[in-house]
């Protein structure tokens, strides 16, 4: 989708000023939210892909204006509301009224319980797959990005769409986000590194032309140029 | 620039305890008590949560990965022919790095790393991304600008040096090797991991130098 979270080229953003040092969170509020979202996903409802999409569909102008781990909470809320685990609502009425929240025990076996946090975090969950059908591009070949531009969840920025590149690795098969985010499915596509030139993505006339920007495109996003 | 406003952004930190609950925080704690109560989360592994990423996951570990690759020829082809397995080796591995390709700075090309779209980064190596990775400025400039960016991190590349930037677009992740610092040649891996910064990693930073570490 089109959104606020699409930023590769944007302008008047203002200095990155980074820190020289500074906290892992900035406040309690970051870590817990950060704690909530790991947490709740571990139970399976949504994949990554669903989460990212439910992040991205903040309204643009909100998305700019507020801090990371706010958008996490909107997407945690949102995928929260859509499995039916939380009504609408139902965090304002607590708001308000500020129970404490008492814990009896776990509702379900989907639950991740602090003793199997670490080794969860260690095994992961590669998004890699076997059956990968036959490259239709090799290292070295000329592609093209396809111009789309869909309301839904997508890998292929706005910036790098249309555009034309050389394939720079091939990384075999992976779950392709744009339908996994969707449907819940996991469809096996290529995934390959293409590179690009600046004067490509930014015009001839950018400053430095021959600086090379490379992007990680699935298969169905490249055809041959 | 940044050495100048440091004090001030710890001094803003230590005082957030003082200010009234947010409506974000209240927000956040509104929730956490809902799925507590609801028995969806263990609370438990809430805190856990956090204090893996606060403890024990952090860029030490790619610290140790990049002084190993430097001090051990065998280790660094592996490093780059697999940059996911090589960690593995090491013990560093799982959520947010299960896939990942390490890219090799040289006198001749700089590599740097981005996510436009959102904020991946290899957590076992370099646990979660500073935030300043995950902001717009960030993820707007660092493909478009990337000379710019540098310079707003104090890295200044000569002009013959050709510029890499990886968008993190989907699950493969990335690590830079930065160069080793020059006159370190006979240093072990422990002394070298403390010239090892995080943003060399990232690819706005370089190493640094024996004189910046002893200063």
């Amino acid at each position: 989708m089109n959104g606020g979270h699409d930023l590769g080229g944007m302008h008047g953003l203002g200095p990155i000023d980074p820190p020289k040092d500074e906290p892992l969170f900035h406040e309690t509020w970051e870590a817990r939210a950060f704690a909530l979202t790991l947490a709740a996903g571990s139970r399976g409802h949504w994949n990554i892909d669903r989460s990212r999409f439910a992040r991205e569909s903040m309204e643009p102008g909100e998305y700019l204006r507020t801090s990371y781990y706010e958008h996490w909470l909107h997407g945690l809320e949102v995928l929260l509301e859509e499995n039916g685990l939380i009504e609408a609502g139902e965090i304002e009425a607590r708001m308000r009224d500020q129970t404490p929240g008492e814990f009896t025990g776990f509702a379900d076996d989907r639950v991740l319980p602090a003793d199997k946090v670490a080794i969860t975090l260690g095994r992961g969950g590669s998004a890699r797959m076997d059956g990968v059908s036959a490259a239709r591009f090799k290292v070295g070949d000329s592609v093209k990005t396809i111009n789309i531009n869909p309301p839904t969840h997508t890998r292929l920025p706005r910036y790098a769409r249309a555009k034309t590149g050389v394939v720079e690795l091939d990384h075999g098969g992976f779950v392709f986000p744009d339908v996994a985010a969707t449907t819940g499915k996991k469809q096996c596509e290529r995934l390959y590194t293409v590179r690009f030139t600046a004067a490509e993505l930014w015009g001839e006339d950018c400053e430095h032309p021959d600086d090379v920007i490379l992007l990680d495109m699935f298969d169905p996003y490249l055809k041959a140029a | 620039m940044s050495d100048d406003h440091d004090h001030h952004h710890h001094d803003h930190d230590d005082h957030d305890h003082q200010h009234p609950m947010s409506d974000t925080a209240l927000r956040v704690k509104a929730l956490e008590s809902l799925l507590v109560e609801k028995g969806l989360v263990d609370p438990a592994a809430l805190d856990e949560l956090i204090d893996v990423y606060e403890t024990r996951i952090g860029p030490r570990n790619g610290a140790r990965i990049v002084a190993r690759a430097w001090t051990d020829p065998a280790f660094r082809k592996a490093l780059l022919d697999n940059g996911a397995e090589a960690a593995r080796t090491l013990g560093y591995e799982g959520r947010q790095g299960e896939d990942m390709k390490v890219l090799e700075n040289t006198p001749e090309l700089h590599n740097m790393v981005v996510c436009t779209l959102c904020s991946c980064y290899p957590w076992p190596v370099l646990g979660l991304p500073p935030t300043w990775y995950k902001s717009a400025p960030y993820r707007a400039r660092a493909v478009s600008d990337p000379r710019g960016v540098l310079d707003e991190f104090g890295v200044t590349l000569d002009s013959e040096v050709k510029i890499k930037v990886w968008d993190s677009t989907a699950e493969m992740r990335y690590l830079v090797l930065p160069m080793q610092p020059t006159g370190t040649e006979n240093w072990s891996a422990e002394q070298l991991e403390d010239l090892v910064t995080r943003d060399s990693m990232i690819g706005t930073g370089i190493a640094r130098t024996p004189g910046e570490a002893a200063a």
